[in-house]
């Protein structure tokens, strides 16, 4: 038995066989879980979008966020124009297929920043991103933008929300970072991200982002205050990579195009 | 290995031969795991399942792996069973999977899998290895918990989510210790529990590699 169990072909025929019985189970459960999966996905990027914008309840069902999220608008836009780009255009059916972070790996739909550009460390940069708008009586009241760039340790993924001005923040959340919790990770903290609302974004000149992150707190007297967050102890570079990705989002080099032809009346 | 009985083989890993106390097996996810209760025990049920069903499947073919790529074999059924919890985990705990996420995966490389279908699983009937598995994977649970109950509790002032401390950054009183949501705080937790668990089993404690001879002062001439 020891040796039957031993020779070359039974090694073989025991090796193929296993892995054709494993590779039948975990084809099956990868195959029929993936729809399941998928909408978890959209789900939670849907979650995401709705707290960026200020319109997430707490402890709402799947069915409140989809009916929320419902009411959102998706769009594309060409970053450097500023121009909405039909979906169709880049053989999708629908905004919401696009995939923004696979794009800015694709040299073909993307473009590489040079350091001096790159404040948010991000190093690629797509040609195209996609906007949430929602609107409500027929006026536009929220834009929620996807940011993300470098904190400390890590790649931090969000979302903005600006009013209809395209200046003033409704909300700010990030739902992907690897920051140290307890330091960095306070970017979560609801306290702080609650300072982010009715800032303003840009100075008179509605051109240069001025969004500062600054030492000691902000209050009543601070000089610039409309521009000022206060920083989070202990996490001097998360902070300094939050001011500069929301700066480089918010800047020519993201949506400034696009902002400014909203505030003009329509992209 | 005549004389295993069934509450033997499932209850003795739990304290008498704990994986993780007692072989430190498995630390790898102790520590990277355990910084929210909620977390940790969808971590311990996978483990248990996986270490579960890949001791019955190694049991039930054992005759027939050849011996020369048994450790082969072995992987390969727990690296299948590791992608069927991953996935199922994407598809009903999507939030939890998110917390865990390579974690899951490297319950393939978790020292006390392997170690049970190898040690166990080849010499003992699926009944038995069965047990086993959820054995050892109890005794991996019950120490992932005790960690996590203190990270949790002493680093986040919670316990699964619900708030049992407030917190000063949200209004309350108490200052979180930052260093129990870092991993090397679950190094510092796990050694004190093998201590405990020492003290109040003796047996387990382990002979000393070598003695220090005594300090010599020779006189000064």
């Amino acid at each position: 038995m020891a040796k039957a169990k031993d020779t070359v072909s039974r090694t073989v025929i025991v090796a193929l066989a296993l892995c054709i019985v494993c590779s039948i189970i975990v084809s099956v459960a990868a195959v029929s879980l993936r729809p399941l999966q998928i909408e978890n996905r959209n789900l939670d990027i849907k979650s995401n979008i709705l707290s960026a914008a200020g319109l997430l309840e707490r402890g709402s069902s799947s069915d409140q966020i989809r009916e929320q999220f419902n009411r959102f608008t998706v769009r594309l836009v060409n970053l450097e124009t500023g121009e909405y780009v039909d979906p169709q255009s880049l053989g999708l059916n629908d905004a919401m297929e696009f995939e923004q972070y696979r794009a800015a790996s694709d040299p073909a739909q993307s473009r590489s920043l040079s350091s001096r550009e790159d404040i948010a460390g991000i190093r690629r940069l797509p040609h195209v991103a996609q906007v949430f708008l929602l609107e409500e009586e027929g006026e536009l009241s929220r834009i929620v933008l996807p940011i993300h760039g470098s904190g400390l340790w890590s790649t931090l993924y969000g979302f903005v929300s600006l009013q209809a001005d395209a200046n003033t923040i409704a909300g700010l959340g990030f739902y992907d970072h690897a920051e140290t919790p307890g330091l960095g990770g306070e970017i979560d903290n609801p306290r702080w991200k609650q300072q982010w609302v009715d800032r303003q974004v840009f100075g008179d000149d509605l051109r240069t982002p001025r969004i500062e992150l600054v030492k000691g707190g902000v209050d009543a007297n601070t000089p610039d205050r409309q521009h000022k967050v206060d920083s989070l102890a202990g996490a001097t570079l998360t902070a300094r990579g939050v001011e500069n990705l929301v700066n480089f989002w918010m800047g020519e080099q993201g949506f400034g195009a696009y902002l400014s032809r909203l505030r003009q009346g329509g992209a | 290995m005549s004389d295993v009985s069934a509450k033997k083989v499932l209850f003795d890993p739990i304290f008498n031969n704990n994986p993780i106390a007692l072989q430190i097996l498995g630390i790898c996810s102790a520590l990277a795991v355990t910084t929210s209760m909620s977390v940790t025990l969808v971590m311990c049920a996978s483990v248990i399942a996986v270490c579960a069903f890949s001791n019955l499947a190694v049991s039930l073919i054992r005759t027939q792996i050849p011996s020369s790529i048994r450790i082969i074999v072995q992987m390969t059924i727990i690296a299948s069973l590791v992608i069927v919890v991953d996935q199922l985990l994407k598809a009903f705990a999507y939030e939890t999977s998110k917390q865990l996420s390579v974690f899951v995966g490297l319950i393939i490389t978790n020292c006390i899998v392997l170690g049970r279908a190898e040690g166990f699983a080849m010499k003992n009937g699926p009944y038995m290895s069965f047990l086993d598995g959820i054995g050892n994977g109890l005794g991996y649970s019950v120490l992932l918990i005790a960690v996590a109950f203190f990270r949790e509790v002493l680093g986040s002032g919670s316990l699964m989510g619900y708030t049992l401390m407030p917190l000063v950054n949200d209004g309350g009183w108490y200052l979180p210790n930052g260093l129990l949501l870092l991993p090397p705080s679950a190094f510092f937790i796990i050694g004190l529990l093998i201590w405990a668990l020492r003290a109040w089993k003796p047996d387990q404690v382990e002979e000393p590699d070598f003695k220090m001879s005594r300090h010599k002062v020779r006189e000064a001439f």
